[in-house]
């Protein structure tokens, strides 16, 4: 009876301890047999000899032993008994840092899983009782509310601080650098947005049009004299051509047909700047890339004959960082009409013609809306957009070659957008902010990275599918939330 | 003519591999109707283990080959079928129902898992395998130039032939291949008659996992190597195989892969084998263009 | 007006070896509810699918008359039939965009009108005056019909949170905002309630006078059909059986036969 009043809010389970046991040894088993070739026996090239095994049995067996505990203290916390997944998560995360684990990667997952794991304990012991039931939908209430109404000052804040970025000072080249590079798959997921995240079409081969805009600078700055300004334009109208060209056969297919069909574009364009010699350079790339310049003004110490360097020209001494700070800017300005241009056609005829064909094609067809050109505008869009960040990046670099448009650019554009949530512009911010920031402070996660990435593209799916930020705003408001025009 | 011949038998070999895998994606569309993005890394996760059975097969001092390869096969088979298992569990099954697009995402982001998975556990670089079966039967010689039939090619398409053979009969004949068609059917209303549409899909997955890691081993044997990027462009080859043959048809998958085998052969042999890959990627832009239902599919009617 | 609105003609569509539609002729006119009825697995959906250019027919031809132009919609692409020949449809399991507010619904279908207000996006990107008008207008004409149903105080709110008997009057007037001349209703009154029903059944009688079009009805519900029809067509096994008047119909054997079964001494009909 006690039991039954205690707990309106959560019913409890009575755990079934040999069943949950049990369990957990099948799932030990699994892992074990997951692990046992691939991490167990590591094959080791030792010339004459041929492969031989360095063997990690070890660290497959402490994992299993990981595993199993946490698959019962999940049990555990799912069936309403907190007080072993706390004590578990407590034991792993002590086990990880008192005991020696034979790799640091052990180490590391060991302590997360602890402490994932006295997370999920604290949360059902919360729930638990009808108090903290409520406390718990209360504060996650709240929060709701709180960051929605926060969600235009977080951006204006995010903006104010990129701004001014460049003048604090710890802003030296390393930090430039990677302002630049977040700004720049900002722009790439705000640019896959648009065909992602309002038309519905999953794009697997957007680097490809990165690609295409990039070696169009590359060539015809270094063959032809172009410079930054005037290539610009030429890149991203050359790239939405690519786009159309490349979609107007394929866009009719449906929705994994097409994600295989432009991620075979992408290879196709990857192999063909691979192969095309003559015009690419192929596998060695095109180098001396001139940068961009301000108004004729390069960033260098001493300019050609005929040209003052930017340093001179406005009589500062010089400095490597000149350089960074301007380009720093051209991509956040870049990015930032990205963002103003995808607002702006949201709440047109075309954009919100777009959202109704990821809501429903059948439907869109039956209002008289042709799909084709439709979604055909939505890839040239991206495709423009993509030219201009290939453009920027190009010039960046001031070196290109095929090994940057691989696929896995085209995965980490995507997983930036389905992260952030498909559609939102702040989502994609933050993703990107995420997903690249973060990983780049901690250069220790370097290798693990991809693996990081592969799975939190998994577990997003799992547990989040609308992303970080799933609230859409309609683009027109019969009632105005707060006294906004009608 | 003696090198048109030559090319044939070497196109068979590799379409027959194609094939293997393609089978994976055709059942795994046919049954939930989504393209198991990683199957490709399966692939790859069996080469490796295969790599891995044979390399202890020598240091148990198991010398006469047919075993050794039988003993492989199976391990491998069963190994990579866990995994198949393991995917489907961990990044399919919670999605479904979800939208559209999110079990292709996830399955994307399995694809990655797997590929850094193994760079991280077994290393970057590709992995030779030493030579397990060696030798060729000459067909004949003319001006110069001599046709051969290896013993691994025939190993490779005898292998093939029986478990095309075998896997038509358990899915034409079996209660577990009439559960199978039902979950393609309706999924709901297999459930509702007492299928286990868990243990189905699962079962799907195994089969489909354990025929990649057929085709891992062979492509191990027949080309001496692999490493944790293999499976991409042949997953990739693979689906466009079983689009081209008609998703959803085993026979479909074989001919499928069968003519990608022939077309990538032949592209590399008599034109430019750097074009090759993109004359595959072609023919499945073509086929889904003026062919969406493959040469073996049955025709899809949209309900409104 | 002695020209039908649409005139189909020995109207054939066959699934591989399956006859769905089999040699279907009818007209339906202006200012007139027509409805068609038949038992489940009659053919009335893809007669749909045909006029409204989701399947091509087999055999046959339907010509759209209006303003002296005749608009042949078997050779039409599924989006200029709606777009140009103006016929406008809902679903039998309702398709609305669920994701986007009830106003959104509203204004995507008047798409094709905004698109060349906005200069095809250029002018519009630019705020130009003419777009500023015709979203104004736009605006009008979703308010006008969501006062019409009822849906005023929800138009902010998501279509796809909104009670069926809602979502499927939102269906209604979605299709109207395209202007049709010909609106294509598939079973509007399933899963509705007796008094939603009742409203339904009001609407359509309004639709009908004010906006002077044709309506083309499928209907499960016998008295919806039966009171607010002004022209009925049976369909049994993709043939026509019986047209006419409801009380014509009501009167028709073949019509008894195929809704209550075949009689002792009836032959068997079809395979």
């Amino acid at each position: 009876m006690a039991i039954a009043t205690a707990d309106r809010a959560r019913p409890h389970v009575s755990l079934d301890w040999p069943a949950a046991l049990k369990d957990a040894g099948v799932t030990a088993l699994l892992a074990a047999a997951l692990g046992i070739f691939i991490v167990g026996f590591r094959t080791v090239d030792r010339g004459v000899a041929g492969l031989q095994f360095d063997y990690q049995v070890v660290d497959v067996v402490v994992a299993c032993v990981v595993i199993f505990f946490g698959r019962l203290a999940l049990t555990a916390a799912a069936g309403g008994q907190p007080v072993p997944a706390l004590l578990i998560g407590a034991g792993l995360l002590a086990a990880a840092q008192g005991l020696k684990l034979p790799s640091d990667f052990l180490t590391v997952v060991t302590s997360l899983i602890g402490v994932a794991l006295v997370l999920r304990g604290l949360w059902s012991w919360l729930r638990r009782s009808e108090a903290g039931a409520r406390i718990v939908a209360d504060a996650s209430e709240q929060f709701g509310t709180v960051t929605r109404q926060a969600f235009p000052w977080l951006g204006a804040g995010l903006l104010a601080f990129a701004v001014v970025l460049p003048f604090l000072p710890f802003a030296d080249q390393k930090v430039m650098d990677l302002g630049i590079l977040i700004l720049t798959y900002v722009m790439l997921g705000w640019g896959l947005n648009i065909v992602v995240g309002l038309a519905g079409l999953l794009d697997l081969g957007y680097v490809a049009f990165y690609a295409v805009g990039a070696y169009a600078y590359a060539i015809l700055a270094t063959q032809h004299g172009w410079s930054f300004w005037a290539a610009l334009p030429a890149a991203g109208i050359l790239a939405a051509m690519f786009g159309v060209l490349l979609g107007f056969p394929v866009l009719r297919l449906r929705g994994d047909y097409l994600a295989i069909v432009t991620l075979g574009f992408g290879e196709i364009v990857r192999i063909v700047l691979l192969n095309w010699v003559d015009l690419t350079e192929g596998p060695a790339g095109i180098g001396n890339i001139p940068s961009a310049q301000i108004l004729g003004h390069p960033f260098t110490p001493n300019a050609p004959e005929g040209k003052t360097p930017f340093h001179e020209w406005l009589g500062l001494e010089f400095s490597a960082n000149h350089r960074l700070i301007f380009l720093y800017f051209i991509i956040l300005v870049l990015a930032l009409i990205t963002n103003a241009v995808t607002v702006r056609l949201r709440r047109l005829p075309i954009g919100r013609a777009w959202e109704a064909l990821r809501e429903d094609e059948v439907a869109c067809q039956a209002l008289g809306i042709n799909p084709t050109n439709t979604k055909l505008t939505a890839f040239a869009m991206g495709a423009m957009f993509a030219g201009f960040a290939g453009t920027f990046f190009a010039a960046k670099q001031r070196f290109i070659s095929p090994e940057s448009f691989v696929f896995i650019e085209s995965a980490i554009i995507l997983s930036i957008v389905v992260l952030g949530g498909m559609g939102s512009q702040m989502g994609v911010v933050l993703a990107a902010i995420l997903l690249i920031g973060l990983p780049e402070w901690f250069r220790d996660l370097g290798q693990y990275r991809m693996l990081a990435f592969g799975l939190a593209m998994v577990l997003i799916m799992v547990f989040k599918p609308k992303g970080l930020v799933a609230h859409r705003d309609p683009t027109i408001h019969l009632h105005p939330p707060n006294g906004r025009r009608p | 003519m003696e090198y048109f011949l030559q090319q044939l038998i070497n196109a068979v070999t590799l379409g027959a591999i194609y094939g293997l895998i393609a089978i994976g994606y055709t059942m795994v569309y046919g049954i939930i109707g989504m393209i198991n993005f990683a199957h490709g890394d399966i692939f790859m996760v069996g080469s490796f283990i295969a790599l891995i059975g044979f390399i202890i097969c020598v240091m148990l001092g198991i010398g006469w080959v047919p075993l050794a390869i039988l003993l492989v096969l199976l391990l491998a088979m069963a190994f990579t079928a866990v995994y198949g298992w393991a995917v489907e569990r961990l990044a399919y099954r919670p999605l479904r129902g979800s939208f559209r697009l999110a079990p292709l995402i996830s399955a994307i982001g399995m694809s990655i898992v797997l590929q850094n998975f193994v760079q991280l556990s077994q290393g970057a670089r590709p992995k030779p395998n030493k030579e397990v079966i060696t030798g060729a039967i000459q067909l004949y010689e003319a001006n110069g130039f001599a046709v051969n039939l290896s013993y691994i090619q025939i190993i490779i398409v005898i292998v093939t032939l029986v478990l095309m053979t075998g896997f038509t009969l358990l899915i034409t004949r079996t209660a577990l291949g009439r559960q199978q068609r039902a979950c393609e059917q309706d999924m709901k209303m297999a459930s509702l008659l007492g299928v286990d549409v868990n243990r189905t899909v699962s079962l799907t997955f195994v089969m489909g996992a354990a025929l990649a890691a057929v085709a891992g081993m062979m492509f191990l044997l027949y080309y001496g190597l692999t490493d944790f990027f293999v499976g991409f462009l042949a997953g990739i080859k693979a689906f466009t195989a079983a689009v081209l043959g008609g998703i959803g048809s085993l026979p479909g998958a074989m001919l499928g892969g069968l003519l990608i085998g022939l077309i990538e052969v032949f592209w590399a042999g008599y034109f430019s084998s750097e074009y090759k890959d993109v004359a595959a990627f072609s023919v499945l832009v073509l086929v889904l263009i003026f062919r969406p239902t493959g040469l073996l599919g049955k025709p899809e009617i949209e309900k409104v | 007006m002695n020209q039908p609105l649409i005139q189909v003609d020995h109207l054939t569509m066959r699934f591989g070896g399956l006859v769905a539609v089999d040699d279907v002729s009818f007209a339906a006119s202006h200012r007139q509810i027509t409805a068609i009825i038949g038992p489940n697995g009659a053919g009335k959906t893809t007669v749909f699918n045909c006029i409204t250019g989701f399947y091509r027919p087999t055999v046959g031809r339907l010509a759209l008359h209006h303003d002296g132009r005749e608009y042949l919609l078997e050779r039409m692409a599924g989006h200029h039939i709606a777009g140009r020949a103006r016929v406008a449809r809902t679903f039998q399991n309702i398709r609305l965009f669920p994701g986007m507010s009830v106003l959104e619904n509203l204004l995507v279908a008047q798409h094709n009108r905004l698109m060349l207000a906005s200069g095809y996006t250029f002018l519009g990107i630019f705020g130009a005056a003419s777009y500023r008008h015709a979203e104004a207008r736009a605006l009008d004409k979703a308010r006008a019909w969501l006062d019409r149903i009822g849906l005023t105080p929800h138009a902010d709110r998501q279509a796809g949170e909104l009670p069926y008997g809602l979502q499927r009057r939102l269906e209604i007037a979605r299709a109207m905002c395209t202007d049709p001349l010909l609106l294509c209703l598939d079973e509007p009154a399933a899963g509705l309630n007796p008094r939603e029903s009742a409203e339904l059944n009001q609407l359509l009688v309004s639709v009908r006078e004010t906006e002077r079009i044709g309506v083309l009805l499928i209907e499960h519900d016998m008295s919806v059909v039966m009171a607010i029809s002004d022209h009925i067509i049976v369909l049994d096994y993709g043939r026509k059986i019986a047209d006419g008047t409801p009380a014509q119909v009501r009167a028709d054997p073949a019509v008894i036969r195929a809704y209550l079964g075949e009689v002792e001494e009836g032959e068997a009909s079809h395979g």
